[in-house]
């Protein structure tokens, strides 16, 4: 069983609105798998499918291989979108609670709040209230609470909104840190950037439907063109770039003074012979193949389905 | 613990730590008892306010008519003019003056009789004046007519007509009215609850989904779940404030009674005559023996079957308008939209309370009485009027009981099912202002 999540075309409707339409996913264990898509694609809607929020009127959901039952919520962790924490409620307590609606016994609780107390370095906010603290700080409380009881999947829906860059780097590391411990995590996002650094494998939702899966690796290879971003440094950039130009596809090119910098597309394996001809024509500066970003990817997927209507 | 239990308990720790909570709970009790007490006070100096009036008695009639009272003293002028008079009684400070002019018979001296008071006199001295008149007047026509006193006694005969039930149970008037008046009690007691602890509820719901905690809980326990939760906990807050209520509201009257040495009859007279105002009060009219006969019958009322009616038609009741309530707190956003919404609401209460004391009180078991006490919006506190009258024969017939129960378990199931499917929609949804029809799209996801 290498999966822990499955979902087989799972489809939702809200009245006369399509949220999700025939969406299949699968979740490898131990991962970080990004779900993306711009707002209002269906992702929150899939979310709370397999949060057991709402149910899907088509289609099923299996967590570990069984169908999803109202066991598994203690084995999952949930950050939403729209998070929040009882205002008038101290935090030790408020904490103490949340841990409890997800199973955990009081003392067991206790103690791993202390851990994380501790590790986060906020232990003496036990007694504040919600509403005195800053929103970062509430951020972080929701962040224990939602890994507290130590599930086997996370869900974060956009976790990284509310937080300042420190405390961003704090949470995604404590996010990788889960990752390495086994936890397999879903990470949801209309950020592409934030995708790239920490996603192994992702879906791209888009007008409730999939229009991508799988390892980034892979559809990132799929993706590129052999495009090759060049730069070198010759005495006679002009005369070289005519050359070029007779036995490549040069896309685009720049001269400043003796530098020359310029886009090819090579076909496969030829880029062992450019770079050999190139060594001889002066002083390579950069040679790169250029891996379309994962906004790239989602720009060029949607354009191709030609279901971009804007 | 189950998530129930763990939900009940932080909805009551919330709500009865919650400051103004507290406060009301703890100052309510003495701001009631202080209100008593003050109308009571009040009452009781009205009634020792001694009023002087000056007489001034120019004919040959009303020699040893005017009686100094407990609240009244009448002092005479003699040998002064009117205005004289006037102006002494106005130094003296006296409450008014009664000119009588000298005429050559009584009738009128009567006719032409007037009496100066600073302000306009208040109703309980004019009558008492007007009194001292007729009965002059009728003396002297019984004189004139050649009867004795006595006579005349014995001609005025009181009479009332003897009431019964078919099956020769002694009947008294007014019992339906105190029998109503205690279900009333019980049924304005629903009603009272309801909308309080109701309007609790549903600002709960608000704040949890303007604080936007509720899809981090319903990822833990089902919507229904933290709906019956907090239902449930909101409720026992609300007993327990009204236990403290009554505990210490019944403890402060006995204390406060002691201090300031009022006897309990004293205040339920006090209170009793402006509400009777002036209309025969039934038990007051009635002779001791039928004191006796009323005290009878309402030690006869079936407490444990009503205080069980009662349960019964509380819990059904409360629990069908508090998930109602919910369900509205999670359509909204913010309190000021829940306003369309609350009207249909308390319409109903307010049907139920109106038309048990204008026709169920006369008529406890008249068609009206008994539709309301069918319909299932209505019956918690309609029925609970009709119930001190006993089950069966003279009370409430069996079937109408359990036909009104049937219907209010009915509904109260088909009420939460709606109320937890809008509750399921509506706290997952910001920003839209909701509509009827909106909530009935809400029905169909």
């Amino acid at each position: 069983m290498n999966h822990i999540l499955v979902a087989n075309k799972v489809s939702k409707r809200y009245g006369d609105h399509t949220a999700l339409q025939n969406v299949s996913i699968e979740i490898p264990k131990n991962s970080i798998y990004g779900l993306l898509g711009p707002n209002g694609a269906g992702k929150t809607t899939l979310i709370r499918i397999i949060n057991q929020i709402t149910y899907p009127d088509q289609g099923a959901v299996f967590f570990e291989g069984e169908p999803l039952k109202s066991e598994h919520i203690a084995q999952i962790g949930y950050l939403p979108e729209e998070r929040g924490l009882y205002k008038s409620m101290k935090v030790g307590e408020q904490a103490l609670y949340l841990a409890q609606l997800k199973g955990l016994s009081k003392n067991d609780a206790k103690q791993r709040l202390k851990y994380w107390f501790d590790r986060l370095d906020i232990g003496d906010w036990w007694n504040k209230k919600i509403q005195e603290l800053s929103k970062g700080m509430a951020q972080k409380i929701q962040f224990i609470v939602t890994v507290l009881h130590e599930p086997k999947l996370l869900i974060f829906d956009e976790p990284f909104s509310g937080f300042d860059p420190i405390n961003a780097g704090i949470i995604k590391d404590e996010i990788l840190k889960l990752s390495q411990n086994g936890t397999s995590i879903i990470f949801s996002t209309h950020r592409m950037e934030s995708v790239e650094e920490l996603c192994e494998y992702i879906a791209l939702i888009h007008r409730s439907e999939k229009i991508l899966d799988g390892k980034l690796y892979d559809i990132k290879q799929a993706f590129k063109k052999n495009i090759f971003k060049v730069g070198i440094d010759t005495s006679a950039p002009l005369v070289l770039l005519e050359q070029l130009e007779g036995s490549f596809t040069i896309l685009d090119s720049d001269i400043t003074k003796n530098q020359l910098d310029f886009s090819v597309q090579l076909p496969n394996g030829r880029s062992n012979e450019l770079l050999h001809f190139l060594g001889t024509q002066g002083t390579i500066k950069n040679f790169t193949e250029t891996i379309p970003s994962a906004n790239e990817i989602f720009i060029r997927t949607v354009e191709k389905q030609g279901i971009v209507h804007e | 613990m189950s998530k129930l239990s763990l939900i009940i308990k932080r909805e009551y720790l919330a709500k009865v730590r919650n400051k103004s909570f507290v406060i009301m709970t703890f100052l309510s009790p003495f701001l009631m008892v202080g209100m008593i007490i003050l109308i009571a006070y009040l009452t009781k100096l009205n009634d020792n306010e001694k009023r002087i009036i000056a007489v001034l008695n120019e004919s040959d009639f009303f020699d040893n008519e005017f009686i100094t009272s407990e609240s009244t003293s009448f002092v005479k002028f003699r040998d002064i003019s009117l205005e004289q008079a006037k102006d002494s009684a106005m130094s003296m400070g006296y409450y008014g003056l009664v000119y009588l002019p000298n005429e050559s018979n009584l009738e009128k001296v009567s006719q032409r009789s007037f009496f100066y008071s600073k302000d306009a006199p208040s109703t309980n001295t004019l009558e008492r004046l007007e009194r001292i008149f007729k009965e002059r007047l009728k003396q002297e026509r019984l004189r004139e007519f050649g009867i004795s006193a006595s006579e005349y006694a014995e001609m005025d005969s009181e009479y009332e007509l003897n009431i019964s039930t078919f099956d020769g149970e002694h009947n008294l008037k007014g019992i339906n009215e105190i029998k109503a008046i205690i279900g009333g009690g019980f049924g304005y007691l629903i009603m009272m609850f309801i909308i309080i602890y109701g309007g609790f509820v549903m600002r709960s719901v608000i704040e949890e989904k303007t604080s936007r905690i509720i899809e981090v809980i319903i990822s833990s326990v089902k919507p229904f779940q933290l709906m019956l939760g907090k239902i449930i906990g909101t409720s026992l807050a609300g007993i327990t404030q009204f236990g403290i209520w009554i505990l210490s509201g019944g403890i402060l009257l006995v204390v406060s009674m002691a201090i300031f040495d009022m006897d309990p009859a004293d205040l339920s007279r006090g209170s009793a005559g402006p509400a009777m105002g002036g209309a025969p009060n039934p038990i007051m009219a009635s002779s001791d023996s039928d004191m006796l006969l009323y005290a009878q019958e309402i030690m006869d009322i079936p407490w444990v079957l009503l205080v069980f009616f009662f349960l019964v038609y509380f819990i059904l009741g409360y629990l069908i308008y508090s998930s109602i309530y919910a369900a509205i707190g999670a359509a909204v956003d913010n309190e000021t939209d829940t306003q369309q919404f609350i009207f249909p609401i308390i319409l109903p209460l307010m049907l139920a309370i109106y038309v048990g004391f204008f026709s169920v009180f006369s008529n406890p078991h008249g068609p009206i009485a008994v539709g309301f006490s069918l319909f299932p919006l209505t019956s918690p506190i309609v029925m609970m009027m009709r119930l001190p009258g006993g089950i069966g024969e003279g009370g409430v017939p069996l079937w109408q009981l359990a036909t009104s129960i049937l219907i209010l378990i009915f509904t109260f199931i088909a009420i939460v099912w709606l109320a937890a499917k809008i509750y399921r929609v509506g706290i997952l949804m910001y920003g839209k202002k909701p509509s009827y029809k909106e909530l009935l799209k809400w029905l169909k996801y």
